[in-house]
């Protein structure tokens, strides 16, 4: 007992002390996966480079974790010093060992059989700070784990699951607090932004993303549908340390599709907003799509970069949006600088001068539906995007599909959907995806790899010269970043609706992703 | 620990409290009026369409537009499958529906598959020679065990068409092409040339069954053309081939293709 301790010792001597200092400075250490995105920029870029274009052909299985679980697997795993944490369906954590991919311990959730979950009861990954793991639960409670053992520090609610809430984001560890948003903008619930004291599950601040009577931004609702106008904050956001500012995108406002009942703009629905991380005080905001009648989330991952925007040298905010579009916003005041669109949309004329959409007429859903591109999955989604500082170069997955948007009649009723309409595909077309690289600057397409369907998984770029992605259809592939061509494939069994990650393990290089009901790691050999 | 005990303690309570999947169901469905009907269909609408689309046909759910759904041949099980959900797979149970709500539903799913026996004026032992014999339809397709593989199976053909479709069908066979019915032709990068329907695709890959029912699995990177049709049958049309009264003999024997032994 006393060798497997010492043993251990040896292998982990750092592990669960993940300080917001080494967070900060992630790109310091590219041997860990600390947040999210890799990093508070939210770039999901890896500085490793033992992995590279000339020899990313020889990438083999290392181990595969099978997850016992039925409900999709769509996390990002962290590592810290060599033991990966994973969450897993509906609301688990494990940690494993990245050089054997074997269990060293996993808290199970016992979840009410009723929670409220749209589309799957899934859970995108976790959050760690010094000795703690964090991850919020599909019956919208944010937990605490000691990183050793998995036991439980606290346990909070952060929201009423049986009123439609449900947490399934991966939570952000900003200082000594953990931010962590809701899901349930199926449901009409109020969406919020909350953040915690990482030591005592104390709640420190509350961001209510719809403002209540008297506040600003109240006159964009219709009488009381700011009650039950969604909202939600469902992926995680970025963080700038330099400004204290958190980056968190909004989701829809509901219900969906039959915007009738909430005329106005709906403030702070499909906005991206900037938050004072010590107070939660809104600092700017920027609507994508003011009174959205398609589900076009704005939950989107935030990318933290730099871009000469008409000779100017300026710090921005990178965001391709579900809308269609992709958009440079101005980090320090949210001001738009640029934009263009992301796929094939139909819905609007192009974006004015302040970023806002100039719609066309006709493309609201109704009774008798709406052919409208993009699809209700929107051009991209919730899976991320990367940018790669060294080509300078921003890849998204981009999805080229229209939806027929049905306008219905919803009564709320607390706990139940509340879409008032529907959708379907568009008879008769094949819809396909791509992985584009994009000048950050312009969201100029610098090159299209074409994917057969349109995807469900984020892309991750190395400084080895290569991206890599998912298929729906199973592919996980890696890409020449510069060229967009195939380096190499791996036909996983399963559908890959996850972002993958890069990490050292015993010094050797790896690659992570989910697919199906399993994790998958690669190395060279 | 204490507070962890706590809380899985009232996750268990609340569970229970909703779970009613060791309630009791009725054999059959009390509420299948037109108007418990009409009642089901807002509720799918706007509950059940944001998966299964408004007309049923699927999508991110399964498609209810079909004669037969497999996992619920009963009123009970369907009544089971609204309430308490598939476990293993996305749909979720309806947990605020009361139970007079939850058969309005499958009253009106039941209706989105189902098509009333049509009267029609041909004899459908005529048209089973037809089928057989002059219209050689074996070929290509299979009525319960027997017949090709290359179109659709007609065993239920007559629960989910109208006899007008079949007929249409018969005439203008490119009219409508059935979904998932994508014709493919590729040559590989040393000429040799196949055709035939597609099995399964992704970005790197393309299965076809040809028409000599041969199966094969191909690297796109070794084609040098690949083209996909959805709108291209090789089923021939009918029409001068078939007097009148021979059509009306083949849909009526279609039409009474129902699965039934």
């Amino acid at each position: 007992m006393k060798r497997i301790v010492f043993i251990l010792l040896a292998a982990w001597p750092l592990a669960g002390q993940v300080s917001f200092e080494r967070i900060v400075r992630a790109e310091s250490e590219p041997g860990n996966w600390l947040t999210y995105s890799g990093n508070y920029s939210g770039h999901r870029h890896s500085p490793l480079d033992q992995i590279q274009a000339g020899n990313v052909a020889r990438l083999k299985p290392v181990w595969m974790y099978q997850v016992n679980a039925l409900h999709k697997l769509e996390t990002t795993p962290l590592v810290v010093d060599g033991i990966m944490y994973l969450t897993e369906p509906p609301s688990n954590l494990t940690a494993l060992d990245t050089r054997t991919g074997r269990k060293l311990w996993i808290y199970r959730r016992s979840t009410p059989k009723d929670v409220r979950v749209c589309c799957g009861q899934v859970n995108r990954g976790a959050a760690i700070l010094d000795d703690l793991v964090f991850l919020g639960t599909v019956d919208a409670h944010l937990v605490a784990l000691d990183a050793r053992t998995g036991l439980v520090r606290w346990d909070v609610k952060v929201a009423d699951y049986k009123t439609g809430y449900s947490i399934t984001v991966a939570p952000l560890a900003v200082r000594d607090k953990i931010i962590v948003g809701v899901a349930g903008g199926e449901y009409g619930v109020r969406g919020l932004l909350d953040a915690y004291d990482a030591r005592t599950g104390k709640r420190v601040w509350r961001f209510w993303t719809i403002p209540s009577p008297g506040e600003k931004g109240s006159e964009t609702w219709d009488s009381e549908s700011w009650k039950t106008g969604s909202a939600t904050t469902w992926v995680t956001g970025s963080f700038d340390p330099e400004t204290n500012l958190v980056y968190w995108g909004t989701g829809n406002p509901g219900p969906d599709w039959n915007g009738d009942v909430r005329r106005g703009d709906n403030l702070y629905s499909d906005c991206l907003l900037a938050l004072d991380a010590d107070t939660g005080k809104l600092k700017w905001h920027f609507q994508f799509t003011p009174h959205d009648v398609h589900d076009w989330d704005s939950v989107q991952v935030p990318v933290l970069a730099e871009a000469t925007i008409r000779g100017e040298r300026k710090k921005v905010v990178l965001f391709a949006n579900r809308n269609g579009f992709y958009y440079v916003l101005d980090r320090s005041n949210g001001h738009f600088l640029s934009g263009r669109p992301l796929a094939r949309q139909t819905w609007a004329k192009g974006l004015d001068d302040n970023g806002r959409p100039v719609l066309l007429p006709g493309m609201d859903p109704s009774t008798e539906g709406t052919k409208v591109y993009p699809s209700v999955a929107g051009a991209t989604n919730w899976f991320s995007p990367s940018y790669n500082p060294k080509t300078n170069l921003f890849y998204v997955a981009v999805r080229e599909e229209g939806s027929v948007y049905y306008k219905g009649d919803a009564d709320y009723k607390a706990g139940s959907l509340f879409n008032a309409g529907g959708f379907k595909g568009i008879p008769g077309e094949e819809p396909y995806g791509a992985i584009r690289a994009l000048e950050p600057a312009t969201g100029a397409v610098r090159w299209e790899f074409r994917l057969f369907s349109p995807p469900w998984a984020g892309v991750l770029s190395t400084a080895g010269g290569v991206v890599f992605g998912g298929t729906n259809e199973g592919n996980f592939l890696a890409l020449d970043a510069s060229t967009g061509k195939t380096l190499w494939r791996f036909q996983t069994g399963g559908q890959v609706i996850s972002n993958p990650i890069s990490y050292l393990s015993d010094g050797k290089q790896q690659v992570a992703i989910a697919a199906g009901n399993a994790v998958l790691a690669f190395g060279l050999e | 620990m204490v507070r962890f005990m706590a809380v899985f303690a009232a996750c268990v309570l609340a569970g229970a409290a909703q779970d009613r999947s060791d309630e009791p169901v009725l054999e059959r469905n009390p509420f299948t009026s037109a108007a418990d009907r009409a009642r089901g269909k807002q509720i799918f609408l706007a509950q059940c369409a944001p998966c299964h689309g408004p007309d049923g046909n699927g999508g991110r759910g399964a498609n209810l537009a079909r004669p037969r759904l497999p996992r619920a041949s009963t009123d009970s099980a369907l009544f089971r499958i609204i309430r308490d959900g598939i476990p293993g797979t996305e749909m979720p149970g309806a947990w605020v529906l009361i139970d007079r709500e939850i058969w309005q539903v499958a009253a009106y799913v039941q209706t989105l598959g189902q098509r009333a026996a049509e009267r029609i004026s041909g004899n459908a032992r005529r048209g089973e020679d037809l089928f057989r014999t002059k219209g050689k339809c074996l070929t290509c397709h299979t009525v319960r065990f027997t017949g090709g593989r290359m179109g659709p199976a007609l065993t239920e053909v007559g629960r989910s068409r109208s006899a007008a479709f079949l007929r249409r069908k018969l005439l203008r066979p490119d009219a409508e092409i059935p979904e998932g019915y994508i014709f493919v032709e590729a040559v590989t990068r040393d000429g040799s040339r196949l055709s035939g329907f597609r099995l399964n695709e992704d970005t790197y890959s393309i299965q076809v069954r040809d028409l000599s029912d041969r199966l094969h699995s191909l690297w796109k990177d070794e084609l040098s053309e690949l083209r996909r049709s959805s709108a291209y049958t090789p089923m021939p049309s009918f029409d001068g081939v078939f007097t009148a009264a021979e059509l009306d003999d083949l849909v009526a024997y279609l039409i009474s293709l129902r699965g039934e032994s």
